[in-house]
């Protein structure tokens, strides 16, 4: 029964786990790989699970190895600017106990209060707060690391330059395929002393994207940047009750932070930007409550969801943001050709769109109509110059559609890094290359696997 | 990323490598060495600077300073280091300068990039957009790579805007507890650098902002001079043991915060950069002849020697 609970992540793709283990410490995984590779029996690392595209779902047959014991902040250098931490511990935890330095761990995905480092640093993730201050990938120094043949080493270091190839870099984000991390040297960033929080609505979406596009190329980079359409901005207000404007096409959340003046200048010239871009109002946060209300009702739009349907999939691809408003309206037009409801809620500063398509699953036919209207939004992005995904990564539920953004030669290139780290192909298996570039992995998809 | 590849410019250019002998890959010439082979030179050119995206696309021959000035017409800078020859040198070495604290490393700058294998073919990593996970992160390989590893051709980097007002600001400060508490005070500087007396601090923003920090520190017109000989980088607090351990005859400046450290002199066995685990060394070895089995691209560079 234990094991079932472990044959997926967050995403509906399942896999089937020989066995589960819950190490304590990093020799305990080490001895685990080094068994798993004496054996020639692939695993898959998994921190919290909240996955959304199946990185963490094992092929059957496999050992999971689950961080979650290994959840202690080692260290804390508030000089440097930099902590230990085990892959284990969450998101939010890490801030919590570093805030009294006054300093946080800047990726904030919207699972931060259950999402772990580890699980971070295999998806490079993101979060609405990294369009300032960059994603996962910029805020890790150092991953001690058991390669999947059992060998320790130390990626990175805590100093700027280390020698060789910046492998602590390519594992940022290979998805649990390059080994195991143990230990995160990562970087921490001070709390900004001033914040100024607003939002700002639309009688259409092409305002409010157009005013995105105003606001960075006017020089501004808002600490986040975010925007709720019609649907969403009505089952977060029914779910909240935060007087969000019913009535609107689309809003922004957009928050800009740092010394005072600094805050107070861009905060007007937004507002300027705004109205020129015809927003019909400009509501700034009066204080840190209203603040937390305006944010609550941005990461709870997911749970608002459930009020319309009670089923929904989640998409997650990246456009230029000057094609935002061409994207949205093709995302609108192959919802409704599918007959599903959807809604956006997203990181709009990053281009980083989230579609969010709604049924009902009991519906006969409705999961064939979800994933051919998914495919073609993926495919929409990228013809209009973007990327598969942004902050979910490619997992086994993207990994066929690799060659929208890379030829035979690029993925081969890939699979040569991979093979770099994982000559045996034991590290969860399957997942992001498809089947043609890794010359035959020993795990496919499993049988039964829906994606 | 597949339609860059059409590009009849980076299509000559590959044919100019080939897929045999040894090439010797020079950027401006300006730094470092570049092996034995055939010298060959990335193409030049500046291809898309889109400030509302942040990104610019240039070809890696591209000199930095002429990107800098283009950048600079839609307020725009590139986390590169200003004395850089070319985009593709200045990626390959994938040294930051001493506004790295701030700015970030020169490794956070590239997005994606077209280069050329060791079979004469073109390849393609990362994608345009600031944010992106799809598949592997290849072009973090060939951020100092030194061009051991195949030779870029193109790429994509991350703008950022150019701040309002900017100033460099000095104190004295003689010991660590002090120094550690200013650390501790000042938000977000874009350089903090200390040399054992004095510490300089590089700051970025709204002009009235800048004005209010004068209450600690001295509006200087520049920073300290840092000695050009040695740049070390080390663990940013045993940089700053570097710094207390100078001698009279010797001058050391620490990027506080960051680890590097510029001197006049060697630092010496003591203070030697930790020497990669011998795993790392395999791993980087494995790296370059899966990337480069027959070794052309800059034969003779060593990317782990040259970072001793």
């Amino acid at each position: 029964m234990e094991r079932h609970l472990y044959s997926h992540d967050a995403s509906m793709l399942a896999g089937e786990p020989i066995a589960v283990c819950f190490p304590e410490s990093a020799e305990e995984v080490r001895r685990i790989v080094a068994s798993c590779a004496a054996h020639g029996r692939p695993f898959v690392a998994r921190g919290s699970g909240t996955g959304l595209t199946g990185g963490a779902t094992p092929p059957v047959g496999a050992v999971v190895i689950s961080t979650v014991r290994m959840n202690r902040v080692l260290e804390v250098d508030e000089m440097s600017r930099t902590a230990w931490v085990e892959p284990g511990v969450l998101n939010l935890d890490l801030t919590r106990r570093v805030e009294r330095f006054g300093l946080h761990f800047a990726p904030d995905p919207s699972s931060q209060q259950s999402c772990s480092i580890g699980g971070n640093v295999a998806n490079n993730s993101g979060g609405p707060h990294c369009l300032a201050d960059g994603v996962t990938a910029a805020h890790v120094m150092a991953i001690d690391v058991v390669l999947p043949d059992g060998s320790t080493a130390r990626l990175g270091g805590s100093e700027a330059e280390p020698a060789g190839y910046d492998l602590r870099g390519v594992f940022v984000g290979s998805e649990g395929m390059f080994g195991v991390a143990t230990a995160v040297l990562v970087r921490l960033t001070r709390t900004p002393s001033d914040v100024s929080t607003m939002l700002i609505d639309f009688v259409d979406v092409a305002h409010g994207a157009g005013t995105v596009s105003a606001i960075i190329a006017d020089g501004i980079v808002p600490a986040a940047l975010e925007m709720m359409d019609r649907l969403c901005i009505a089952a977060v207000e029914e779910y909240l009750h935060a007087g969000l404007p019913t009535d609107a096409a689309a809003v922004l959340l957009v928050e800009t932070t740092g010394d005072p003046a600094r805050v107070a200048e861009e905060s007007r010239r937004i507002t300027e930007i705004a109205l020129a871009n015809r927003a019909r109002t400009v509501r700034v946060a009066a204080d840190d409550a209203e603040r937390a209300l305006l944010w609550k009702g941005r990461k709870s739009a997911f749970g608002a969801v459930a009020r319309i349907a009670p089923n929904y999939y989640l998409h997650d691809t990246v456009v230029p943001r000057h094609r935002l408003t061409a994207v949205l309206s093709g995302v609108y037009e192959i919802a409704d050709r599918h007959r599903l409801q959807v809604m956006n809620v997203f990181h709009a500063g990053d281009g980083n769109l989230h579609p969010i398509l709604m049924f009902d699953r009991r519906d006969p036919g409705v999961m064939e109509r979800v994933h051919a209207a998914g495919e073609e939004i993926v495919r929409l992005s990228v013809e209009n110059g973007g990327v598969l995904s942004g902050e979910h990564g490619i997992g086994l539920e993207k990994r066929d559609l690799m060659p929208l953004m890379f030829d035979d030669d690029d993925l081969h290139s890939q699979d040569l890094l991979r093979s770099v780290f994982d000559p045996r192909r034991l590290a969860n298996p399957g997942k992001v290359l498809p089947t043609a570039a890794t010359c035959g992995d020993l795990q496919g998809v499993p049988e039964g696997t829906w994606i | 990323m597949r339609d860059l590849k059409s590009d009849p410019v980076l299509r000559a250019f590959a044919e100019e490598i080939g897929p045999t002998d040894a090439v010797s890959i020079v950027g401006s010439g300006s730094t470092g060495p570049h092996g034995r082979g055939r010298v060959v030179r990335a193409p030049s050119g500046i291809l898309e600077v889109r400030a509302d995206e942040m990104t610019v696309r240039c070809r890696a021959g591209t000199p930095v300073a002429e990107l800098s000035v283009a950048l600079a017409e839609l307020g725009q800078r590139v986390a590169l280091p200003t004395t850089a020859g070319t985009v593709g040198g200045a990626l390959a070495r994938g040294r930051s300068d001493h506004f790295r604290l701030g700015r970030g490393p020169v490794r956070d700058t590239l997005l994606g990039a077209v280069w050329i294998d060791h079979r004469g073919g073109l390849v393609a990593g990362g994608g345009p957009t600031v944010k992106n996970v799809s598949g592997f992160d290849l072009p973090r390989l060939m951020v100092g790579s030194w061009g051991t590893l195949g030779a870029l051709a193109e790429v994509i980097l991350r703008t950022n805007p150019v701040p309002r007002a900017s100033g460099w600001f000095r104190r004295s400060c003689s010991d660590r507890s002090e120094l550690f508490a200013i650390r501790v005070a000042t938000h977000r500087p874009v350089s903090l650098l200390w040399d054992g007396a004095d510490l300089w601090m590089f700051a970025e923003g709204h002009p009235d902002d800048l004005t209010r920090l004068a209450d600690d520190w001295t509006a200087v017109s520049d920073g300290p001079v840092l000695p050009e000989s040695v740049r070390t980088s080390l663990d940013p607090e045993i940089a700053v043991r570097a710094v207390e351990a100078r001698d009279a005859e010797s001058r050391r400046v620490t990027e506080v915060g960051v680890g590097i450290v510029h001197s006049s002199r060697p630092l010496g066995e003591a203070l030697a950069p930790p020497r990669p685990d011998p795993r790392v060394v395999d791993l980087c070895r494995r790296v370059k002849t899966t990337f480069d089995p027959s070794g052309r691209f800059n034969p003779g560079v060593d990317v782990l020697d040259l970072a001793r």
